[in-house]
């Protein structure tokens, strides 16, 4: 996983709430077996709309999308992750994030920060009024700047060192195998198994 | 205020089971969790199987782990190639890592394939105070039988692969208490449709949710898997029902029940998975059952519910301005006016199904509904049975007939129209009363308008045409 320590770009506004997986990409989109090409996929519904934030010129580049409440419910499909990260996201801001989404971002380092929705609010106007305003979001400092705005945010200090330093979780845990094999050894023997299988 | 104090204090059902399988525990880390079964299907798989095949790893534990073919195959035909090239691949894909990991896998045409979460429970392998991951947000199913079960992304599933465990933050539970009883004609999924409605979809975010109460516990295993697999619906990753006597029953005569002194020591155990009297929830909410009614969505998420005697609600009576939005949103993508009655509603499609609704005892009280009637003139109805083993428990009580009687099309096991990853879509503007979990903006088919709906809504639905429940007919 590539380490996450500060990234500078422009933000994409998304005045919606609530918007699930299926919307981020659409299940006909997650018939690949790899971690890429999922950009053609990104709200693929919505971008159909040629009023669809996306699609309007001034936030083609943007790298940072600033999202209503509840983001990334439903599904559990990593593909949603990837298909933002393929399009070239790098982080997300949002006042709330569906628990798996935010788990499955965690894993593959596109950063998603919580911020009030007032904040939200906030930078919506800004970017919308002038899209080319950069914004930082700085897991370093933990804060985000728009402009000359400085907007703290909170991220627990294992998660901020893991993305920092940019490890897989599978490394960390093999460190502590013997734990696993002591574990193993205690289980009960009624526990089921599908091996040798039974129908 | 109720203040916590460390070992005196009881503990939730939740609480037991993650206690009960914490490998590993160090301040300011998330805990490791021990996995006791892991269940795999073809669209979240193959990056992880691709990823232990970069690293050089092995499947830790191919013992705790089972696959089957679901999300995306047809179920047309199967006895055929699959016709999409991109969806054969995938299959194949499936079933090629399992053989290299030496993975049990019930492949298209085996009397043990389906959704994922109707084979856990079917084959036995679904147990009270086990910890059950799958790459797929309705894992929550299994927290029916007392489990703490979960959705996983793909890198979570290449973690479990490789090692058996989760690194896991402990979350906060919720009490949902139902109690009393469901008048004529309410379902659980009337009641999880309701609660839903009644959090919001974020309402469960960081909880495991208990159900609780005295609606719960005269719940069928087939009622209670109904309602823990929308947990996640309300945002919850987990919800789960403390084990009983029902519970006990299910799993005894199936193939990998616990035998001999085995089930003896499993009995035991499984009686002390409830919460304690005295334990604490970080929240809790209070559903009364009696005034139930049947519920039906009618917006573009699954908290966007009412009941079916109400009508189309009207933007501006929501005091959130979020909410107005999303339901202005909602009523123009659904194609309803405010105010109009949801027994108006004329539905062009019928989804029977998922893993949601699409169990046995699902099937029988829609076929008991409908028999000897006739659909509706312009409808079409599907019933897509939620696994192979499903399909021939219903062809063998007769109920294939009485289905395509009534001129609905008896279609072969899996996901089908709940996520439309295979043929069977909904087009543009297409509206359908469907037993599946959500009804998001173009989830059963691009343009598609989704009611979630119980199996008895849907069966009188297809009779009448619109949106209707058995006490219309």
């Amino acid at each position: 996983m590539e380490k996450f320590i500060s990234h500078t770009g422009t933000a994409v506004p998304l005045r919606r709430s609530n918007v699930d997986t299926d919307q981020i990409i659409p299940a006909v989109y997650l018939k690949r077996v790899t971690k890429s090409g999922f950009e053609d996929g990104l709200f693929a519904a919505w971008r159909n709309d040629p009023e669809f934030v996306l699609n309007k010129p001034e936030f083609a580049q943007g790298t940072i999308l600033v999202a209503g409440a509840d983001f990334g419910t439903g599904s559990s499909r990593e593909h949603a992750v990837w298909a933002l990260q393929n399009y070239g996201f790098k982080a997300v801001i949002s006042s709330r994030f569906a628990d798996i989404f935010r788990g499955n971002s965690q894993k593959g380092g596109l950063l998603t920060v919580v911020l009030a929705q007032e904040i939200i609010e906030k930078i919506w106007d800004v970017i919308e009024a002038a899209p080319v305003t950069s914004v930082t979001v700085d897991l370093e400092a933990k804060n985000v700047r728009v402009g000359d705005a400085v907007y703290p945010f909170e991220i627990d200090d294992y998660t901020r060192w893991r993305l920092m330093e940019g490890l897989d979780d599978i490394g960390l845990t093999l460190k502590h195998i013997d734990d696993v094999s002591a574990f193993e050894a205690k289980r009960p023997s009624f526990k089921p198994q599908t091996l040798p299988a039974k129908v | 205020m109720q203040v916590r104090s460390g070992e005196m204090m009881g503990k939730t059902l939740a609480e037991k089971i993650w206690a009960d399988h914490v490998v590993r525990e160090v301040a300011g880390e998330p805990d490791l969790i021990y996995i006791d079964l892991h269940l795999l299907h073809e669209v979240t798989s193959p990056q992880a199987f691709d990823g232990l095949r970069l690293a050089n790893r092995q499947v830790r534990r191919t013992d705790l782990t089972i696959a089957t073919e679901d999300h995306n195959t047809p179920t047309l035909n199967i006895d055929q190639p699959i016709a999409d090239p991109v969806s054969r691949l995938q299959i194949e894909t499936l079933r090629k890592n399992a053989a290299e990991f030496g993975v049990r896998i019930h492949s298209l045409g085996d009397a043990n394939q389906g959704i994922v979460h109707v084979v856990g429970p079917q084959l036995g392998i679904t147990q009270p105070g086990m910890t059950i991951v799958c790459g797929d947000s309705h894992t929550s199913t299994h927290g029916a039988f007392g489990a703490l079960a979960f959705g996983i992304g793909t890198s979570e599933v290449e973690h479990v692969l490789a090692t058996q465990t989760l690194p896991l933050v402990r979350p906060k539970t919720m009490a949902i208490n139902v109690d009393g009883s469901l008048p004529a004609g309410v379902t659980a999924k009337d009641i999880i449709l309701a609660i839903i409605a009644k959090i919001g979809t974020g309402g469960g975010q960081g909880y495991v949710l208990e159900y609780r109460g005295s609606a719960i516990r005269n719940l069928s295993m087939e009622g209670r898997m109904t309602i823990c697999n929308m947990s996640i619906e309300a945002g919850a990753r987990a919800g789960l029902i403390a084990p009983d006597e029902t519970t006990f029953a299910y799993v005894k005569d199936k193939p990998h029940a616990p035998q001999g002194a085995d089930w003896d020591a499993a009995l035991a155990y499984w009686k002390t998975l409830k919460s304690d009297d005295d334990a604490v929830f970080d929240a809790e909410i209070t559903i009364n059952a009696d005034e139930l009614s049947p519920f039906i969505t009618w917006g573009t998420n699954p908290g966007q519910g009412a009941p079916l005697n109400g009508s189309v609600p009207n933007p501006t009576d929501f005091s959130d301005p979020e909410e107005v939005g999303a339901a202005e949103r909602a009523l123009t993508y659904m194609g309803l006016e405010a105010g109009q009655p949801f027994k108006s509603i004329k539905v062009d499609t019928v989804f029977l199904g998922s893993c949601t609704n699409g169990r046995i005892e699902d099937l029988r009280a829609a076929a008991e509904v409908i028999k000897g009637k006739k659909i509706a003139e312009n409808l079409r109805m599907l019933v897509v049975p939620g696994s192979a083993k499903v399909r021939l428990q219903a062809e063998s009580e007769g109920l294939d007939k009485i289905f395509i009687d009534f001129g609905a099309e008896w279609r072969q096991a899996g996901c089908s129209m709940c996520l439309g990853m295979n043929p069977d879509q909904l087009s543009v503007g297409e509206r359908s009363a469907s037993t599946s979990n959500r009804n998001f903006e173009g989830r059963q088919g691009k343009g598609g308008r989704t009611h979630l709906v119980s199996p008895l809504v849907a069966a009188a639905t297809a009779i009448r045409g619109t949106l209707s429940s058995p006490a219309d007919l």
